[in-house]
């Protein structure tokens, strides 16, 4: 007997896990018959969630937060059992801008990148109009790890520059029109600006952050809660989809179903290299390998820590003006279950971390933590500019980046 | 009153402007072309925009209604929880709306009512014309069948169509998908 999962998506490599879990059999192996509802915008992708459309969603990671806090709109609390990747995302500049920030072929050390952007801001100041960036939604990972990444290199986001909302498939557009300077995306849309000429790959998003949280899996709360045992047979098929998509005989067979016209809808070509970290930064260049552009299924990466969800509010806190409240953090850290992903996974050879929250950006290399069950060793998640998060004190976190 | 119709589909748009022309002292403003976009409502000034959710430039957009200073009265998706049903409704009918601050909820209600129904008009219009055509492409595959027939076997046109609802009804099959089988087979054997 197999129960139907409708799962909203938009047309990203990120959207894999749910595409692979049905295409290889991994979801009617839980039982499950999943039926999978693409659109073209994160609003509708949600509409469809709040409105019953769908059962669950791909979803950029603040949103789910910023919805269940009624940010923009009456709060609906969401539940997250289910990372859907880490990473996975770049920053692609206007050519003439790119080489006057970064060195051709290879992806600049993030701390110098900065220094040279902040360099042709002051120099360009009162000139022109100010540099503008495009991210694909205000509540989206993109956004955040830009700005994090621009105000440690000393550049204001909103004062020096400014950043606006960019939908992907129109990205590569942007750039080539003059609208905007740069885009923050996930793949392919790099790819397919830097293939048109319109634009070169500077930064990955996981030179920012190692191991940033990036799409996630989200159920209004009351429906994780009715639906409990089919989200838990979700979680279990979603892993088995990624332990497949991580292995590299399996690359162009995945690629070519996620390029298929009722998914992605491009180039299969593309795909396959950013599904296997690799990168052309510019038209006409090498292609070059970045371990961890998009970090997928090791490590226990889909493990919703708790810590992460935090790390969203605080950035959210940060850049929404909207002041710090406890209440309000403690609803956000819920957001992310990871008392879900445990039950769903208990008893199997998945590996289960100890905690449930971590200090983010503390390792610099592989680290062995303690486990509820199986092993694994984390590789280094640090911030670009060596600074930690720990969960338990984000109030202080926040005032201190609210100083600087 | 001032009404946005945002849409790349310049024909459901046009369905939609015809609807929403029967309303008193409301002036439409049709947007059919992505590039500008947000420009252009800043412009206008609408106190409602109507959208359809398949549109990619619904984040942008909701984005500029979010931070912009530029248009004088914030707008939402939501004026009070009493919209609710009314979106919901217009969510399953594939349409968003934005509505400024500060319009009476009885106006908005009629006109949420009203692009609805427009748009479940033009979907059951779109849903005749995909019908219609694929009626008539089934007529052009039972045509080539009879030819077939008749070139291969010698039947006058009546025999053939005889031979092929004959094996419709021995199989339980439509006469469409017989003369489709026809057709393919011919093309594998080499036929024209």
């Amino acid at each position: 007997m197999q129960t139907e999962l409708t799962i909203g998506f938009l047309p990203l490599v990120d959207a894999c896990l749910p595409i692979l879990a049905r295409e290889h059999g991994f979801a009617e192996a839980e039982g499950l018959s999943l039926r999978l509802v693409k659109d073209m915008s994160w609003a509708t992708v949600l509409d469809r969630l709040l409105y019953g459309h769908t059962d669950a969603a791909h979803l950029v990671a603040p949103l789910a937060i910023a919805v269940t806090l009624g940010r923009g709109r009456p709060a609906q609390p969401l539940s997250v059992p289910f990372v859907l990747g880490l990473n996975g995302n770049a920053i692609t500049m206007r050519s003439d801008l790119a080489q006057r920030v970064a060195q051709p072929g290879k992806l600049g050390d993030p701390a110098a990148v900065g220094a040279a952007l902040k360099a042709v801001v002051e120099a360009e100041r009162g000139q022109r109009r100010m540099l503008r960036f495009g991210v694909v939604h205000r509540f989206s990972s993109h956004n955040y790890m830009l700005r994090y990444w621009l105000a440690g290199c000393g550049i204001r986001p909103d004062v020096d520059v400014e950043i606006t909302t960019v939908a992907p498939p129109f990205c590569a557009d942007a750039l080539e029109s003059g609208e905007v300077d740069a885009i923050c995306v996930g793949e392919p849309w790099n790819s397919v600006a830097v293939e048109r000429g319109a634009g070169e790959i500077v930064l990955a998003t996981a030179q920012i952050w190692r191991r940033g949280v990036e799409k996630v899996l989200a159920f209004r709360e009351p429906v994780i809660e009715e639906r409990r045992s089919d989200a838990e047979a979700l979680v279990r098929a979603l892993r088995k989809a990624g332990e497949h998509f991580v292995n590299p005989a399996n690359h162009d067979l995945n690629a070519a179903i996620l390029a298929r016209p009722e998914y992605l809808d491009g180039n299969a070509g593309l795909i396959r290299r950013a599904i296997s970290d690799n990168l052309l930064l510019a038209r006409g260049g090498q292609v070059l390998n970045y371990p961890d552009f998009m970090f997928q299924h090791r490590e226990a990466a889909n493990f919703p820590w708790v810590s992460q969800a935090e790390w969203l509010y605080s950035q959210m806190v940060r850049w929404d003006g909207v002041g710090y409240d406890d209440a309000e953090a403690n609803l956000a850290a819920r957001v992310f279950r990871p008392d879900v992903y445990r039950s769903a996974l208990l008893g199997t050879q998945d590996p289960l971390p100890g905690a449930s929250s971590k200090v983010e950006g503390s390792l610099a290399g592989p680290t062995s933590v303690s486990m509820q069950q199986g092993v694994i060793t984390l590789g280094n998640n640090s911030f670009f500019d060596g600074k930690v998060f720990d969960p338990n004190h984000l109030a202080a976190y926040v005032a201190e980046q609210a100083k600087a | 009153m001032r009404i946005a119709i945002v849409d790349e589909s310049a024909s459901r748009a046009a369905v939609m402007q015809e609807g929403l022309a029967a309303l008193a002292d409301c002036e439409i403003f049709v947007l059919t072309e992505r590039r500008g976009l947000v420009a252009r409502i800043g412009e206008i000034g609408p106190d409602i925009v109507l959208m359809d959710l398949g549109n990619p430039s619904r984040d942008v957009l909701e984005e500029y209604f979010a931070v912009s200073r530029v248009l004088d009265r914030p707008i939402a998706m939501f004026v009070d929880e009493s919209d609710e049903e009314a979106i919901s409704a217009s969510i399953d009918a594939g349409v968003s709306s934005y509505v400024v601050d500060g319009l009476a909820p009885h106006r908005i209600r009629s006109i949420l009512d009203l692009a609805v129904k427009r748009f479940n008009a033009f979907a059951r219009l779109q849903a005749d014309l995909d019908e219609a055509k694929g009626k008539l492409a089934e007529r052009d595959c039972i045509d080539k069948a009879k030819r077939i027939l008749m070139d291969s076997r010698g039947f006058s046109e009546p025999q053939a169509y005889t031979e092929l609802r004959k094996a419709a009804m021995n199989q339980g099959k439509r006469i469409a998908e017989i003369a489709d089988a026809v057709v393919t087979a011919h093309l594998l054997m080499g036929g024209k």
